[in-house]
Order: C-alpha cells, then sequence, then structure tokens
C-alpha cells in the first residue's frame, strides 16, 4: 500500500496531489475535467491525480459536483472539457476498457431483487466476462469479505439496506477491478451499519490492493480517507489529508449564542479584529487557542451571550475555512442548485 | 476453453478468503478484452435470467394461462352454438385457436418486455447499461428470452391443441410452434423498442395495451378475413399480426377433413389487391418486422447513456 507522500505542501489550492508522482503512473489522472448541462455548470475544471492503493474521498453538499465527477470517471456522463484517465485508459475515447478495469456501487441499489445474491454475482461476472473457471471461487471470496456467503442462496429482496450495500460492494468486486467508485456508500443507512461498512471498504484495501473513489457528504466519514478533496460548486477548493486539511486550520472555532447577533459580528471585529459568521443559526469564530479567549470575550465583548461552545477543527472547520459556510448550510443551497439542474434537463 | 487467468481453481478454493490479514487469498481476476465469445456470453447470461425470472414466478405462468382459455373454452363453446350455421360444421374453437394462440404468446411477450420498464426503475437496468458489452448483446439477450418465456406458453396451448380439434400432426406443430416463436420475438423487440423510450410502467402497459388489443382484433383471429368491409380490409391487411395469424391457421386447416365450401369461407387467406400471400411471405412479413424493430431497439438503447 503506498500511501502518497500527502504531506505539508499546501499548494493544494491547485488540485494537483502534492508530491504526487509523475501523472502518467497515477491510477486516476483528471485534468481540467468540466461539464456544462445547458447554462448550468455542473463542473467547472477540476484536476487532480489519484495514486494506486489510495482511498480517495470526494467530500461536498449535495449538488457540489461530486455525483457528476464520479459519473464522468465511471464513463457514464461524457465530459464537456478537460480529460480523465482511469486505470490508464481514457474515459471518453475507451470507455469499455475504461469499465472493465473499474467497479461502481451506485448510490441507489442496482441489483436485481428477485435473483438471489449468488445469481446477481454470477449475471455480474458473465457480463464482465469473467474466466469461468474463476467465478466460483472468486465469488465465495467476494461474499466471504463482506460476510454474506451463508445468505448466497437468499433472495435479494429479503436482505435489508446495509447488506444490499455489501453485496453491491461485492458485485463491484467481482471482475477484481483496479479502482473501486463508491457513490454515497453509506447514505440512508443506519449509524451501525455506516461503521461496519466502513470496516469493509477498510479491510478491502488491505486484501485487494485496490484503488477506492468514493464520495460522501458526511464530514465524519471523511476522516477514513487518506487523501479528500472538498468540491463546492463545481471547483475542488483544496485538497490534502484530513489531518493536514485540520492542521492548516490553526484554530479552534467558536460559536456563541446572543441576543443580537449583528451587534455580536460589529463587536467582534472592533475589539478583538476578529471576523465571524453565522453558521447553524451561532455567530461563529475561529481562534488560537479557544479556552484562554473565552473569559476575555464575556468581559470584553459588550453584547449579552447566553451559551457559548469550543471545538476542535473538524472537517466541518475546513470545509467553512474553505467555502465561507457549513456543509449543511451548503445543502441547503445546493438544493437550488440541483432544482436548476433538473430544469436544465427538462429542456432537452 | 483458454483460460486467461492467474490462479488456478485449487488454490483459490482453499485460501482462507476474506480474513484482512491472510495475505491475497486469489490473485486478481483477469478479464480478458472485450471479443465475439464475451458478447455471446453477455447475450446468453440476459437471456437466462429472462428464464430464471419466469420460473420463479408461478403465479405469472398460471394466470397468463387464464385469458386463452376464457377465450378459447368460453367463448369459443359459447359462440359456437350462434354461429353453427357460418362455420359449416367446424368447430368455431379449431377456428379461434391460432389467434388464441398468437394474443396469448403476445401478452406474455409483451410482459417480458415491460420488465425493462420495472428494471430502470428498481435501478437493475444500470447495472447492464455499465457492462463492457455492446448494448446490441443486451438488446438481444432480452428479446431471446422474451421469446423463448412465450414460446413456452405456446408451447402448453400447442399441448392442449387437441382439445379444440386440431390434431397432434409433427410436422403441424413444427409450423404452430415456428410462427408461434417468430411472433414472441417480434412483439418482444417491439416491447423494448417501446421500453427504451417509455419510462413509466403505467404509460408502457397503457401504450401496449391500446397497440395490442387493436391489433388482435383486427388480424382475423376472430373471424376470417375475405368479404369484409373496405375498411376492415385495409385496417385487417396493415396489421401485422394478420400475418401470423394466417399462415398458422392455412397451416391447421390444411391437416383437418372439411369440405371445400367450409375451407372457402373460413380460410380465405390473406391477400393483396387479389393476390394470395404464400404462407412463408407472410411468415417473412413478420420476421421483417421483427428484425427492424430489433434494430431500432439496439439504436435506441446504444444512445442511452
Amino acid at each position: 500500500m503506498s500511501r502518497t507522500a500527502a504531506s505539508a505542501s499546501n499548494g493544494a489550492a491547485l488540485g494537483v496531489a502534492p508530491g504526487a508522482a509523475p501523472s502518467d503512473q497515477a491510477t486516476i489522472v483528471v485534468r481540467d475535467l468540466a461539464k456544462r448541462y445547458g447554462d448550468v455548470e455542473a463542473v467547472r475544471g477540476i484536476n487532480f491525480d489519484v495514486q494506486a492503493g489510495e482511498i480517495f474521498g470526494f467530500l461536498g453538499p449535495n449538488g457540489a459536483g461530486k455525483s457528476t465527477t464520479i459519473s464522468m470517471l465511471c464513463t457514464l456522463v461524457r465530459p464537456t472539457g478537460g480529460y480523465a484517465r482511469v486505470a490508464g485508459h481514457d474515459v471518453a475515447s475507451e470507455r469499455d476498457a475504461v469499465r472493465r478495469n473499474i467497479g461502481l456501487v451506485f448510490q441507489d441499489t442496482t441489483l436485481d431483487g428477485y435473483l438471489s445474491a449468488e445469481q446477481n454475482l454470477r449475471l455480474h461476472a458473465e457480463l464482465y466476462g469473467v474466466p469461468r473457471e474463476v467465478v466460483a471461487p472468486r465469488m465465495q471470496q467476494v461474499l466471504e469479505m463482506v460476510g454474506l456467503w451463508e445468505r448466497r442462496k437468499s433472495e435479494v429482496n429479503t436482505f435489508s439496506g446495509g447488506m444490499k450495500r455489501r453485496l453491491e460492494i461485492a458485485r463491484g468486486l467481482m471482475h477484481s477491478p483496479r479502482v473501486l467508485f463508491l457513490d454515497e456508500p453509506t447514505v440512508g443507512l443506519d449509524p451501525q451499519t455506516r461503521s461496519s461498512i466502513w470496516t469493509y471498504i477498510r479491510e478491502l484495501k488491505v486484501a485487494e490492493d485496490i484503488t477506492i473513489f468514493l464520495t460522501t457528504h458526511y464530514m465524519d466519514e471523511a476522516e477514513h480517507c487518506d487523501r479528500i478533496a472538498i468540491i463546492d460548486k463545481g471547483l475542488i477548493v483544496v485538497l490534502d489529508t484530513p489531518e493536514a486539511l485540520k492542521a492548516a486550520i490553526g484554530h479552534d472555532r467558536i460559536q456563541i449564542h446572543t441576543d443580537d447577533d449583528d451587534a455580536a459580528i460589529a463587536a467582534l471585529r472592533e475589539r478583538f479584529d476578529i471576523t465571524a459568521q453565522i453558521a447553524e443559526g451561532a455567530v461563529t469564530f475561529g481562534v488560537p487557542a479557544g479556552e484562554q479567549f473565552v473569559p476575555r470575550l464575556f468581559a470584553e465583548l459588550g453584547v449579552p451571550i447566553s451559551s457559548v461552545s469550543v471545538s476542535r477543527p473538524s472537517l466541518d472547520d475546513v470545509f467553512m475555512s474553505h467555502t465561507g459556510s457549513t456543509i449543511r448550510d451548503a445543502e441547503a443551497d445546493g438544493t437550488d442548485q440541483l432544482r436548476t439542474m433538473a430544469r436544465a434537463f427538462g429542456r432537452r | 476453453m483458454a483460460s486467461t487467468t492467474t490462479p488456478s481453481r485449487g488454490s483459490a478454493a482453499s485460501a482462507p478468503a476474506g480474513a484482512a490479514g491472510a495475505g491475497r487469498p486469489l490473485a486478481a481476476v483477469r478479464v480478458p478484452a472485450s471479443s465475439l465469445r464475451s458478447e455471446l456470453r453477455a447475450v446468453k447470461i440476459v437471456w437466462r435470467r429472462e428464464l430464471i425470472r419466469f420460473t420463479k414466478d408461478r403465479l405469472r405462468i398460471i394466470t397468463s394461462l387464464v385469458q386463452p382459455f376464457l377465450f378459447l373454452f368460453v367463448l369459443g363453446t359459447g359462440l359456437s352454438r350462434l354461429a353453427g350455421a357460418g362455420t359449416h360444421g367446424v368447430n368455431l374453437r379449431t377456428f379461434v385457436y391460432p389467434g388464441v394462440l398468437c394474443m396469448s404468446v403476445m401478452f406474455i411477450a409483451i410482459f417480458s418486455a415491460a420488465s425493462i420498464v420495472w428494471d430502470r426503475e428498481f435501478g437493475f437496468l444500470r447495472e447492464m447499461m455499465v457492462a463492457p458489452v455492446r448494448r446490441s448483446s443486451l438488446v438481444i439477450g432480452k428479446c431471446l428470452g422474451g421469446a423463448t418465456v412465450a414460446g413456452f406458453e405456446g408451447v402448453i396451448l400447442i399441448v392442449l391443441s387437441p382439445l379444440v380439434g386440431v390434431p397432434y400432426v409433427p410436422i403441424l406443430i413444427l409450423e404452430i410452434f415456428c410462427l408461434q416463436l417468430l411472433v414472441a420475438f417480434a412483439i418482444t423487440a417491439f416491447g423494448v423498442m417501446a421500453a427504451a423510450r417509455v419510462k413509466q410502467m403505467q404509460s408502457f402497459m397503457a401504450l401496449t395495451q391500446m397497440l395490442i388489443m387493436p391489433m388482435y382484433f383486427l388480424s382475423g383471429a376472430l373471424f376470417p378475413v375475405s368479404g369484409l368491409p373496405q375498411w376492415l380490409t385495409l385496417l385487417n391487411r396493415i396489421d401485422p399480426l394478420t400475418y401470423a395469424v394466417d399462415p398458422m391457421r392455412r397451416a391447421v386447416f390444411a391437416h383437418l377433413h372439411i369440405s371445400a365450401a367450409a375451407r372457402r369461407v373460413l380460410d380465405p387467406g390473406v391477400t393483396w389487391w387479389g393476390w394470395h400471400l404464400p404462407g412463408l411471405l407472410e411468415a417473412g412479413v413478420v420476421a421483417a418486422l421483427g428484425a427492424v424493430m430489433l434494430a431500432i431497439a439496439i439504436f435506441e438503447f446504444s444512445r442511452i447513456e
């Protein structure tokens, strides 16, 4: 597992992996990739590389361009600008070659519920041309990996949501892809199932020597990735390891509730020279060493404070410091954007 | 089977899979580049899925037999009391048998094609569409699957044919079998073609019912096609199903011992401006239509991203 040198270098604005190997060796190479639907630019020219063996996360609110990007990399959507190479093949001109080398797990289930788990995998193996003599052993291997070997004869309709997702992961691995694409692999699952899916994904990386590309809008899940790219409004705003991103924030996050938020923001600017924002209904700002700052805040702000919270930097703060809003607030905007996109689709 | 694989079966099966720490039990599967053989495998698995789905759905097998039984035995028996003079002593059930056979095959075929619409709604279609195979392989597999399933239904009705006065003669059985398979294939192709465009189950069923019922009634499945009013003659000759029902009826009547008058009235054959079409040409019309619809279906599905 060559966990690539994804260390400090903060030239991340470009989105190219820091210290990346020459681009033709990366498993995924993306250059100026763009997609436009009518007037809507869903993806506006992005660049990055993913190295072999990485778990690479695409993080952003709904409507930020995550799904469009993953769809382009999977050859499901044709780019309108730039190019991308996956496992050495161009996603636009060598679609079948790309498809043979990738496994896909979509947000929505794509299993045939009336077939058994085994029949679903067999069907996949036949469609992908897996040599006959390895179908049976490979099927056993992937089913055991996701803990469904005992249930192989059961009709998929009898499976829970988490089991279906695991079966889809197993199916995506049937043909030993070099890259596994997971589009929101845990969306719609309960927290316990979510964490078990992550266990499988991490085991998988060890057992299969595979590159994993996933999208998520759960901040806590992005922590599992080797590197993450934060995407907002169709652009990559920052790309690094989760640790480096959090370290780069360099301050704690303070949220206060006051009687008069506007006055509080003004007072923060005047007295402490701090730029604060309203996020999640609270006045939010960052300071180095939050605990020491709180007593001063109470003494000098001059606006009554009803509650205060101090937190260590999280990926939420990373997101906020690069996009100016929290991911939840961005989701609300994203919904509007989706609607616009839907209209653009409808016009075609 | 030229193998392109790295691992041997033995080593793979015995290795303790799943245990993350236990090294790599099975080396990566090598997927060979696409070839005619891989396309044929795709056709075959899509076809097989259709069969698996059908055999699991026992209720569908049984319910799909209800309609032909109603037409053959209830309607056929009931109406024969009225039509005794007109049929020159020929059993009305024998007369409507080819039409009823075609109809039930049509319904099964349309249901098979409709599963594409379900597959889209339930997401499974995507699994097939992203596979590294040609769309034509998927469409052909689907059409063959639909034809096989519908053909199976036809076989049940062929087995029952003596009950309605159609004799068991090998050549006749073969003729009927081939014709109904042709109908099944053409109708599945038509359904698949429609399913490429129509995204909702309700719309799909409404559309196909709207087309199939008129096709059935106009085809002469329930009446002789000569001496009709001009407008009905015209519609009858446009109806593709006419060219399936007629040769099948001719085949059946060729094996009946009936008067020349009865034959003239009941089995007049389809004419184009007074010219009698040979049965083989009629079958050719159905086959050609099926091929055209298959080509359109392939084209439609190849365009979908």
